[in-house]
């Protein structure tokens, strides 16, 4: 039975964070695209910049003596979603919207995020040099463990508090994100606009008012995300930069534009990264009197070093076999 | 004064200007009808008044006050709509909530007036949760001119709804745009089918090079051998 | 527009003779030849994107494989993996990738003995996984026997510039297959899918320690001409030494790029460029002129990422050292697009002109914002606030910024770049 709890431990649990974490990217990065129409490249540096300005917004905390049984980052992640809503709309209003106004063509935007990310990148490592931060100096980092004796298993299935409240966050900023679309005023005009800009302005809808909305939910979601990942691992400067590609390709493989695509293709990366890297031998060995062959000794479908490509793999495929991704994504 | 009075309107795209001093007139109980020989700046004249297309000299007003270039978020609270003649619905999105965009300028509760598109439309009320996308086109024109009327305009603009229609809706549509009128919408429409469209125009506008070139009632411009012969093929 | 040009040009040597001031010849002379190297790239770039309109945010990847190429060719023959059974099996997994090809290809060939649909879908998937099978159990025990006898399989022990010519070879081979995949897409699709196989490329090239030595590098790598270490051994100073051995490959460089930029620039001007900017500039009115509009895109990707993979190998031959994890998108694929927009999409003048005064620029803030923050710390010092902690670690993540702010600022108030396309009416 070990090996089964092995099992959920390395691949149910971790594809259900690395997935969470993915989705929560990709649905900022494919709300951007449906309105705007280009592909924000700084979308992993808003993500880490958000888990910055939880960092500090803590060591405040801390040093005023707040201390609460849940994690200070998570507590304070409200206030830094605020803030990093704030700056998303300043860097539409300093470095996008001036070319909108311009007319300027989506890949001029895609480049210029590029020179954005730059530009954040810079000034995180400008303040906070390479080094790798913890939000977990001054408290412990709680680990549940679920006695699994009952079923045979001798180890436990094992996940810690961060992780436990990333899938709570994401779970709510979902369906919190999904009553909006679905139900509200401004949420059908976002999707009316990501449908049909030209109509939407037709019918009176203010579509300046719908891309601040766009870079509210984008900023706050990137927040949300870049924090609840660096209290899982760490807090580093280049934290979400190697995360962006597989949250693109998970916004490609669900669709550009569309809200669900990017959570299922999120959630699909996820838990392809990590059952690609899972050494199935593990669970194979329990039957090894039975199988009428010897079982190697490492099974896992690509060697771990190669995690990140899996993504790409998958991307890769699902641009050749369906371009505009498994939801039918919106060209432009 | 007219509820709206285009005077002497120059505009278009950037380049040369389209529209060479175009005037138009309409009353609130009009059926204005824009015909011309195609490039002659009809859809043109229907999105400069609507702030589509730049107006480089002249004015237009409405209901007593200037909008020249104004813009659709603020000619819509006024009383104005557009119905584009390609792409005029959300086609993701189902049959009411492309009406409810139409309302999206109205703080106010308009349940009677989706009541009255439904009213004036019951296919849309039978197919209100389906996606506007999976419409024929007729029943797509409906939903387009539904969600057009859902902020309760005074001037409904329509651009060639007749277009790739299949003969038998065109005469519904065209029915439906009386219907409409006589509910107390005033109507201006630009159409290819012109002496279909001149034979119910209580107003009836000739635009050639981006200019005026026979105005009258309907019923006029269909007499006038010169307008029969060279802008109503014969 | 000549006179412009050549204001900028005057203007950007002026400032490398101010750099070469402060820094010392020795810095310059390094400089210079880095930033041709970058020219060079720059060059290929401007092709893609100036000329053609294609969306290319992998050029690490072609960089990594222009470097590989130019260590597998000049690095010394590595005689224990020779004489052990490495080669055999390598021959093996070669063999193996070759009958895995063969299967994948028949799969999808199915459908000519009437196998379609669904079934033959199926059947391709299942000659992928063959085919991946079949060839891991080859690989994988020959990588494990080369890296535990010999290391890795060394390398021909020839001339430098077979390695430069290797790179663009190699380059021009993943150029088509990356080109095959990708370049249906649209742009944004583009960039993401290309900036993906870059990556995989890296990883590839980081992890397979029997081809690359991966993490542990490789060196060092011979130069074409003349290294410092052997003008000292011909009597000369140590300073001039590195001086001259320097200028002597910058020659060397300057040569490959003047021969390649006047190739480029007569096929620029020629009906072929000519094919080119039309596609660019509407593919749909040109394909229906009757333009093969995939395959010459195609040729136009090719042919920049050739210029990529010599530039890549350049890059390693000078600096000696092939170091796999060293390569980041920032300075090897960004960078590139910041030199060719700043510097004008679309004209060679203008990309090697951005590429010098950016690589300048890239390398000078470092020193510069040293400077401002030890005056920014003085008087905060002075004031009694403090000193700033770490100024040099600082400094250096300086030039990410500046980068960013130089790009932003060019796309906002220069989008055409600073020596613009020359646009030719046809008449």
């Amino acid at each position: 039975m070990n090996e089964l709890i092995f099992f959920i431990n390395k691949v149910l649990i971790s594809g259900t964070v690395l997935g969470s974490i993915y989705a929560l990217g990709a649905i900022g990065v494919t709300l951007i695209f449906g309105i705007l129409r280009f592909a924000h490249f700084a979308h992993g540096d808003m993500m880490t910049m958000g888990g910055f300005i939880a960092f500090l917004l803590a060591l405040l905390a801390t040093s005023l003596g707040i201390v609460t049984p849940i994690p200070t980052g998570f507590l304070v992640l409200p206030l830094a979603m605020v803030i990093a809503v704030f700056i998303a709309l300043g860097i539409d209003k300093g470095f996008y919207a001036p070319l909108r106004k311009r007319g300027a063509r989506p890949v001029t935007l895609l480049i210029a995020s590029i020179g954005v990310t730059l530009i954040i990148q810079g000034l995180i490592r400008l303040f906070f040099g390479s080094a790798s931060y913890s939000f977990f100096d001054n408290e412990p980092k709680e680990i549940f463990q679920i006695d699994m004796s009952a079923i045979g298993a001798t180890r436990p299935i094992t996940f810690t508090e961060p992780q436990l409240l990333m899938v709570i966050v994401t779970v709510v900023a979902v369906l919190a994100l999904h009553f909006f679309l679905t139900r509200s005023r401004l949420g059908k005009a976002m999707r009316a606009m990501a449908d049909n800009a030209d109509l939407a302005q037709v019918s009176g809808i203010n579509t300046a008012l719908v891309v601040r909305v766009t870079w509210v939910i984008a900023g706050a979601l990137a927040c949300a995300a870049g924090t609840m990942l660096a209290l899982d691992v760490s807090l580093k400067p280049d934290l979400a930069f190697n995360i962006v590609l597989p949250i693109f390709a998970a916004a490609i493989v669900g669709g550009l534009g569309q809200s669900y695509g990017a959570i299922a293709g999120g959630f699909l990366i996820g838990f392809a990264e990590t059952m690609a890297v899972f050494n199935w031998a593990i669970l194979l060995r329990p039957f090894k009197d039975v199988l009428p062959f010897e079982i190697p000794a490492d099974l896992a479908i690509v060697p771990t070093e190669y995690k990140l490509t899996v993504a790409f793999v998958i991307l890769v495929i699902v641009l050749l076999w369906r371009p505009t991704g498994i939801f039918k994504g919106a060209s432009s | 004064m007219a509820l709206v009075e285009i005077k002497d309107v120059v505009g278009g795209y950037g380049g040369a200007p389209i529209l060479n001093g175009v005037n138009i007139s309409i009353e609130q109980s009009d059926i204005g009808v824009i015909v011309g020989p195609n490039g002659a700046g009809k859809s043109t004249t229907l999105k400069a008044l609507f702030g589509l297309v730049k107006v480089s000299s002249g004015s237009i007003s409405f209901a007593g006050g200037d909008i020249t270039n104004a813009l659709p978020d603020k000619l819509v609270p006024k009383g104005l709509s557009f119905v584009p003649q390609e792409k005029n619905v959300f086609t993701s999105m189902s049959v009411e909530e492309n009406l409810e965009m139409g309302a999206f300028t109205r703080k106010d509760d308009f349940s009677t007036t989706l009541d009255w598109v439904y009213d004036m439309f019951p296919v849309l009320l039978e197919k209100r949760n389906q996606k506007a996308g999976e419409l024929s086109g007729g029943q797509r024109q409906m939903v387009a001119m539904g969600r057009a009327l859902m902020s309760q305009p005074r001037l409904l603009l329509l651009d060639e709804p007749s277009a790739g229609l299949s003969p038998r809706y065109v005469l519904e549509i065209f029915e439906q745009i009386v219907k409409i009128n006589k509910s107390g919408v005033g109507i201006l429409m630009v159409e290819q089918n012109a002496r279909q469209a001149l034979a119910f125009a209580s107003r009836g506008f000739v635009l050639a090079n981006g200019q005026n070139r026979f105005t009258g009632t309907g019923a006029e411009l269909i007499a006038d051998p010169d307008v029969a012969k060279s802008f109503l093929g014969g | 527009m000549i006179r412009r040009a050549l204001t900028l040009y005057f203007g950007v040597a002026a400032l490398v003779f101010a750099v070469g001031y402060f820094m010392g010849t020795a810095n310059v002379s390094l400089l210079l030849v880095q930033s041709f190297a970058y020219a060079l790239i720059a060059l290929g770039l401007n092709i893609q994107w100036g000329y053609g309109g294609l969306f290319n945010f992998g050029i690490m990847g072609f960089l990594m494989v222009g470097g590989f190429a130019v260590t597998f060719v000049s690095f010394p023959m590595n005689d224990a993996f020779w004489q052990s059974e490495g080669p055999m099996m390598l021959g093996r997994a070669l063999l193996a990738f070759l009958a895995g090809a063969l299967l994948v290809i028949g799969a999808r060939r199915l459908d000519r003995v009437g196998i379609t649909g669904k079934l033959r879908t199926a059947a391709i998937i299942l000659a992928w996984i063959a085919a991946y099978i079949v060839y891991r159990s080859q690989i994988d025990p020959a990588a494990a026997y080369i890296e535990a006898n010999g290391g890795w399989i060394g390398g021909l022990g020839l001339h430098p510039l077979l390695g430069w010519a290797f790179g663009g070879v190699l380059a021009a081979g993943v150029a088509f297959i990356v080109g095959r995949i990708a370049l249906g897409l649209r742009t944004d699709y583009l960039a993401i899918a290309t900036i993906g196989i870059s990556e995989i490329i890296r990883a590839l090239l980081k992890n397979a320690d029997w081809l690359t030595r991966g993490t542990l590098t490789v060196s060092p790598i011979t130069w074409p001409t003349p290294l410092p270490q052997d003008l000292q051994a011909g009597g000369m100073p140590i300073a001039d030494s590195f001086i001259w051995a320097r200028l002597g490959f910058l020659a060397m460089l300057l040569v490959v790029i003047a021969v390649i930029f006047f190739l480029v620039q007569r096929a620029y001007g020629g009906p072929w460029g000519r094919m080119m900017r039309a596609i660019r500039d509407n593919h749909i009115a040109a394909a229906s002129m009757g333009k093969d509009v995939k395959n010459r895109q195609l040729e136009v990707f090719i042919l920049g990422s050739v210029l990529m993979g010599i530039g890549g190998a350049v890059l390693v031959s000078f600096g000696q050292i092939y170091d796999p994890g060293a390569y980041q998108p920032i300075n090897h694929t960004f960078i590139f697009w910041v030199m060719v927009i700043v510097g004008g999409a679309g004209n060679n003048w203008g990309a090697i002109l951005g590429a010098v005064l950016i690589y300048v620029t890239w390398i000078i803030s470092d020193p510069v914002a040293q400077q401002v923050f030890r005056a920014v710390s003085d008087f905060s010092v002075n004031q009694g606030w403090g000193a700033i902690p770490d100024i040099e670690s600082r400094a250096s993540q300086m030039r990410v910024f500046v980068l960013g702010i130089v790009i932003t600022l060019a796309l906002r108030y220069a989008p055409k770049g600073l020596i613009p396309e020359v646009v030719k009416r046809s008449s």
